[in-house]
């Protein structure tokens, strides 16, 4: 015991070091999340590029025709080839869920941030705002403030980052607490750190992990609600290829052709479960028992 | 290992690195409402009218019972807390909180915690904390005790360069404890505060970061504020051992002279609680009672109620200290209280006895 060869244990191979960039490889789950979210960018990327016909020009002659090999998924009822629609719906939806998912989480995480470092007055006020934005259904919230803003895409974006940023506040200010009791905060403001120092070198760090896990599990949820708010005709408006639009045009024709409705719907719900998956099982890999046994090991 | 640039040991100077005049530092309780409007306030003091210097070079162990306010002394000390009344002063010059000292004063006390593990960022090679530690002493100064890179801080507590890509979690206790210690030098200290920092080893790597603290204080001539509840321990590094009760030094010393012949009644009881490895001794005499209440503190001496020697004057009048063979007492009737049963007790100062300690 008395050398440091006595003292030194053996090395604990690398898979203890699980961390959320880590986790993935090893999760099957996880895989098949991931792989559903990338063929999706990766069409909705290069789908319109290849696609030999344009979303919004109409072509009478071809009214609702069923699936075939020149309209793969068919056309609705303005003749327009709904893969194609499609393809340019998938660009709108992950554009908007990923710009509403980081306004809701950049927002939170500030909130979040001064509610826990600075405490007090300010920490009450923050806080019961967020109990008031918590307390309403979101979606519903969503509705009034679209229909007050007025029926456009960008307003929907707008309603769903007011209402669902509260969420990522409550959860970054409760890390911040536990974090900032912990003896290596205390430690680093000792060696005459400045608090910005401790805040962005060892807070932040130490509280993103479960933001990332709400932020993929909440893409869903946002990507459900613009479909949403669009089916009920706040969002975005024909032609504008917008899957929860296609939807609600399509539902008209729900028995002369299925494929209108169906199309869109089993895009938005793979959509969904593909990033609920990487989501649940990075929430699996972080969960706060096991990454406190993992710092126990 | 590394070549000390000072001379091996430089006998303790006459200027403080610490001082305590007079510290105290009380806690408000939280009450009811219906306490508030009755008017009681109920506040806990943690310290007491504390007077405590250390010196260069020099250990000063702080003992007591749990919750008798050694931590608190030890954060007032460090900055995490501001006392009430009081001066904190480091070379000299009155210090606050750490919010108000500056980078420099910082740096001058270096702290290792009981759980050290917990004292470095989960998500950061230990080595990475080293140099955060190290980097501003870096810039300016003159790299004095030759512990210029986190290689050579790992060498001086006897680890090896590869410990500084590890992950705190992937240490064990002594060698975590051996990192905190690096991260503690690493920027040039003049004094340590050490929070009971072997109580979570095992006696045999107790034994070794005990000598590798009295081996670093002999290169380095840093003065130690050593917490412990382990008499043992203390007994083994001290130069001087001061004994907390209630919040209050009621005994401070030569470690020798203290732990040979006490003074101080609360002194002597706590030696007696210490477990003899001898069979023919007689089991160890735990004291009665309970520390008290911080919020309701007696009158008087705060031993006075735990007191074998208390007299009336005790529950009156608040002792002020006296010399007595070379110790400062707060104790009335020392040291005749301590003397009567100087005979039957068996207790003999002995460096060897690492794994006895006070109950807790």
């Amino acid at each position: 015991m008395s050398g440091p060869a006595a003292d030194t244990g053996v090395r604990q191979e690398s898979d203890q070091r699980d961390e959320w960039t880590e986790v993935i490889p090893a999760d099957r789950l996880a895989q098949v999340g991931l792989g559903i979210i990338l063929i999706l960018l990766v069409l909705a990327v290069f789908g319109p590029i290849v696609s030999p016909y344009d979303p919004a020009t109409q072509d009478l002659s071809s009214r609702l025709e069923a699936p075939s090999l020149t309209h793969p998924l068919g056309t609705d009822q303005l003749g327009r080839d709904v893969l194609t629609r499609l393809l340019h719906g998938a660009r709108l939806s992950l554009g908007i869920a990923l710009a509403v998912t980081s306004v809701r989480l950049v927002v939170g995480t500030a909130v979040g941030l001064v509610a826990g470092y600075a405490g007090g007055w300010i920490d009450e006020a923050l806080m019961r705002l967020v109990d008031t934005l918590l307390a309403f259904p979101g979606i519903v919230l969503a509705l009034v403030i679209a229909g007050i803003l007025g029926p456009s895409l960008v307003n929907v974006m707008l309603a769903l980052s007011v209402v669902g940023w509260a969420s990522y506040a409550r959860l970054v200010r409760s890390s911040v607490l536990s974090v900032r009791e912990r003896e290596f905060v205390t430690v680093a403001r000792l060696l005459g750190h400045t608090r910005t120092h401790v805040t962005a070198r060892h807070l932040i760090p130490n509280v993103v992990a479960p933001v990332v896990v709400l932020a993929t599990l909440d893409i869903g949820g946002v990507i459900l609600g613009t479909a949403g708010l669009s089916f009920l005709g706040l969002g975005a408006q024909p032609p504008t290829p917008e899957w929860g639009t296609m939807l609600a045009s399509g539902r008209t024709y729900l028995r002369q052709a299925w494929w209108l409705v169906n199309a869109p719907g089993v895009c938005i719900m793979f959509t969904v479960f593909g990033f609920n998956l990487l989501g649940d099982s990075l929430r699996d890999t972080l969960s706060p028992t096991q990454s406190a046994q993992m710092e126990q090991l | 290992m590394i070549e000390p640039d000072r001379d091996a040991f430089e006998p303790p100077s006459d200027t403080p690195v610490v001082e305590l005049r007079g510290v105290s530092k009380s806690f408000s309780v939280r009450n009811s409402v219906l306490e508030r409007l009755s008017g009681s306030d109920s506040s806990a003091k943690a310290v007491c009218d504390v007077s405590l210097v250390v010196h260069p070079c020099e250990t000063v162990g702080l003992v007591g019972e749990s919750g008798c306010g050694k931590s608190t002394l030890a954060k007032l000390v460090t900055g995490q807390l501001t006392p009430d009344r009081g001066q904190v002063r480091l070379d000299g010059t009155r210090v606050g909180g750490v919010s108000d000292r500056s980078a420099g004063q910082c740096r001058r006390i270096g702290v290792v915690f009981q759980h050290a593990g917990e004292s470095f960022d989960p998500r950061w090679p230990v080595g990475r904390s080293l140099s955060e530690a190290r980097h501003d002493a870096d810039m300016g100064s003159e790299n004095e005790r030759g512990l210029g890179d986190i290689e050579q801080l790992l060498c001086s507590v006897d680890l090896g360069p590869e410990i500084a890509d590890r992950y705190p979690r992937e240490l064990s206790g002594g060698q975590i404890q051996r990192v905190a210690l690096a991260r503690a030098l690493a920027h040039n200290p003049d004094v340590i505060v050490l929070d009971e920092p072997v109580s979570g080893l095992d006696v045999a790597t107790q034994a070794t970061i005990l000598d590798l603290l009295a081996d670093l204080q002999q290169r380095f001539g840093i003065g130690y504020l050593f917490i412990s509840h382990d008499l043992a321990v203390v007994q083994y590094l001290a130069d001087r051992i001061a004994v907390m009760y209630a919040g209050e030094v009621v005994e401070v010393g030569p470690a020798d002279g203290l732990f040979g012949d006490p003074n101080h009644p609360y002194t002597e009881a706590l030696l007696q609680a210490i477990p003899s490895p001898d069979p023919g001794v007689a089991p160890p005499t735990p004291l009665d009672g309970d520390p008290p209440d911080p919020t309701d503190r007696p009158t008087g001496c705060p031993f006075h109620p735990r007191c074998p020697a208390a007299t009336t004057e005790c529950a009156e009048r608040h002792p002020e200290f006296e010399t007595v063979e070379g110790t400062r007492v707060r104790c009335f009737h020392a040291p005749e209280a301590t003397g009567e049963c100087e005979e039957d007790r068996s207790y003999q100062p002995n460096r060897s006895t690492r794994s006895s300690r006070i109950h807790d």
